[in-house]
């Protein structure tokens, strides 16, 4: 299975090593010996289990993902990837253990401006939903209940620039669910910007994306993390994109089978992940990711 | 008259822009799961002999909550709720109105709408009641848009979905309430979905949707009752029927204009290639004129 580009290459981000400070049990040392405190940790999944009906789904989950890193969860089919993105972002409830947003219990979690969040698909594309581009990418703007919302006329500058960065602006009056799949995940990526946000989390986000859209889409989302230091988490199926984009990554089989630098991920790791043999063939020095 | 059409027009205002929101979650069916349940509430305030829209009222909102909550809780999948409910509110309201002796006009009244017989009480109460309803929409339109959109973005935005949830659903059943004079408990459904439909077709934006979707209620609402009153037929029908031919001819301009814009490109296109046919053929020509020229010489 041809895979994109590995390099012997040292990932520049803080890639934490998972060592417990045993002092403070809630911070960890990145790899470059820095001490990251609790609330300053996008996201950390700490022995956290997740069941179905005393079926688990996800397994002992143990893995931070750390400011500035641009982080793939990758696996088969029913592997648990998008069960640990829901876990993550409080959408759903661990059985046990703990997942930590910004040190804090997802499902406790309050200062929802510090994330963003691109499913795969909303309900609302796949039908004939009314709103335009600028509304939804609008909804970003929202600060919590304000009886008077209904009169605030003003809109927030940040969805325009939103829309520019995520290059929609001439679709800002078109109907969402006429844009095509490519387009509909760049108004949701826009939406999300307009709150500034800390990390960004993805879930198959190219998925139904054609290559020219899947390549735009990645050069938008490299920006983001490379020029604006957004914390990025995006589940996917391409092993190529992942070897190219992003600096860790974390595979899922129920367990975590491998979390590291995306370079360490070698064909052993792969073939443990996916359950056959996979063979890895490097090429392309110039696409090599960091 | 004059009573019968305020009724009509406040039932056409609230219950269409409510559907809105239940329409684009894919929510229709509990509007029908609490019409049979408010018939179950009118079944209950004619064996007690107390006023319908209060029992109905307090017979939906117990309802809504209880179907919310076994959905939150995945006690049961959610059109199974529905179900179960639909058909146990049925069930509970044709035993209690044969314990009533209640297969009378009253009954009927409120199965399939008699406008012409509301009651100033009755008109107050629809009135207040669509008052609570609009100040709710109003304050509460983005987040009712946001949920519409997706429910897990909404949460992940920081609204309190589950409590929007039960809220929408009390008022669809307050909605209901509202409306089950004029259409009828039967076809109450279709006044909050039908309008919806329709402004679906002929605007863009959440919000103008909302807006449209109220008047093409009040449009139908008070047209239906027009007819009715003149053609002495039932208003309930009536005000349906009259929504469901808006949104025929409306999905039948459209489709025909989608058919001449298609036309009208094939055209242009068959157009412009004949030109550059045509030019092809006209430089192949001049070419064999000057060949035929130069032969001749």
């Amino acid at each position: 299975m041809p895979v994109g580009n590995l390099s012997e290459n040292e990932p520049t981000g803080t890639i934490s090593t998972q060592i417990e400070n045993k002092s403070e049990p809630q911070n960890l040392i990145s790899h470059e010996g820095k001490v990251l405190r609790a609330e300053q940790i996008p996201i950390r999944f700490a022995e956290t289990w997740f069941s179905y009906d005393s079926v688990p789904v996800v397994r002992d989950i143990n893995f931070s993902i750390t400011p500035g890193e641009f982080a793939a969860i990758l696996g088969p089919n029913g592997s648990g990837k998008t069960t640990l993105m829901k876990l993550a972002l409080g959408l759903l409830k661990p059985t046990s253990g703990q997942v930590l947003l910004f040190g804090e219990p997802a499902e406790t979690f309050t200062d929802w401006h510090k994330i963003g969040y691109v499913p795969q698909r909303t309900q609302a594309t796949e039908s004939r939903f009314p709103a335009s581009v600028r509304e939804i990418v609008n909804f970003g703007s929202y600060t919590g209940f304000n009886p008077l919302s209904i009169f605030k006329r003003k809109r927030s500058n940040r969805v325009e620039e939103s829309m520019d960065l995520a290059g929609i602006s001439h679709l800002a009056s078109r109907r969402v669910s006429d844009l095509s799949v490519g387009q509909q995940q760049r108004m949701l990526i826009a939406r999300s910007l307009v709150r500034q946000p800390d990390l960004l989390v993805m879930d198959e986000p190219v998925a139904g994306v054609d290559a020219a859209g899947e390549e735009q889409f990645h050069t938008m989302v490299r920006r983001l993390n490379r020029e604006l230091g957004i914390t990025i988490v995006m589940v996917s199926h391409d092993i190529g994109a992942v070897m190219r984009e992003a600096t860790t990554c974390a595979c899922i089989n129920r367990d975590i089978v491998f979390h590291g630098p995306v370079h360490q991920l070698d064909a052993q790791a792969l073939s443990g992940l996916y359950g056959f043999p996979v063979d890895v063939l490097m090429h392309d020095e110039e696409h090599t990711h960091r | 008259m004059n009573r019968a059409i305020l009724a009509a027009v406040l039932v056409g205002a609230t219950a269409p822009a409510f559907g809105v929101f239940l329409v684009l979650r894919r929510l229709s069916l509990i509007a029908d799961t609490l019409s049979h349940v408010a018939l179950a509430g009118v079944a209950i305030a004619l064996l007690t002999k107390t006023f319908a829209p209060v029992v109905a009222l307090v017979a939906t909102t117990t309802a809504a909550v209880s179907i919310e909550e076994l959905r939150m809780r995945r006690l049961l999948p959610g059109d199974a709720a529905l179900a179960v409910f639909l058909y146990g509110a049925l069930a509970l309201a044709v035993v209690l109105i044969s314990i009533a002796d209640g297969f009378n006009s009253t009954l009927f009244s409120y199965l399939f709408g008699s406008v012409l017989t509301v009651t100033q009480t009755d008109l107050w109460w629809m009135a207040s009641l669509a008052v609570v309803i609009t100040v709710f929409m109003l304050i509460l339109s983005s987040e009712l848009a946001q949920i519409a959109f997706d429910p897990d973005l909404a949460r992940i935005n920081g609204v309190r979905v589950h409590l929007l949830n039960l809220g929408l659903a009390v008022l669809t059943g307050a909605t209901i309430t509202v409306s089950m004079r004029v259409v009828g408990v039967l076809l109450v459904g279709a006044l909050i979905v039908i309008p919806v439909l329709v402004s679906l077709r002929i605007t863009k934006g959440l919000t103008r949707t909302v807006v449209a979707s109220s008047l093409v209620g009040i449009f139908v609402a008070v047209v239906g009752m027009i007819i009715a009153y003149y053609a002495d037929i039932a208003p309930g029908g009536t005000v349906v029927l009259t929504a469901i031919i808006l949104l025929i001819a409306v999905e039948l301009a459209a489709f025909v204009s989608r058919s001449l814009g298609r036309h009208s490109r094939q055209l242009e296109i068959a157009k412009h290639s004949h030109s550059h046919e045509s030019h092809a053929h006209g430089t192949a020509d001049a070419a064999d004129a000057d060949a035929d020229r130069s032969a001749h010489r």
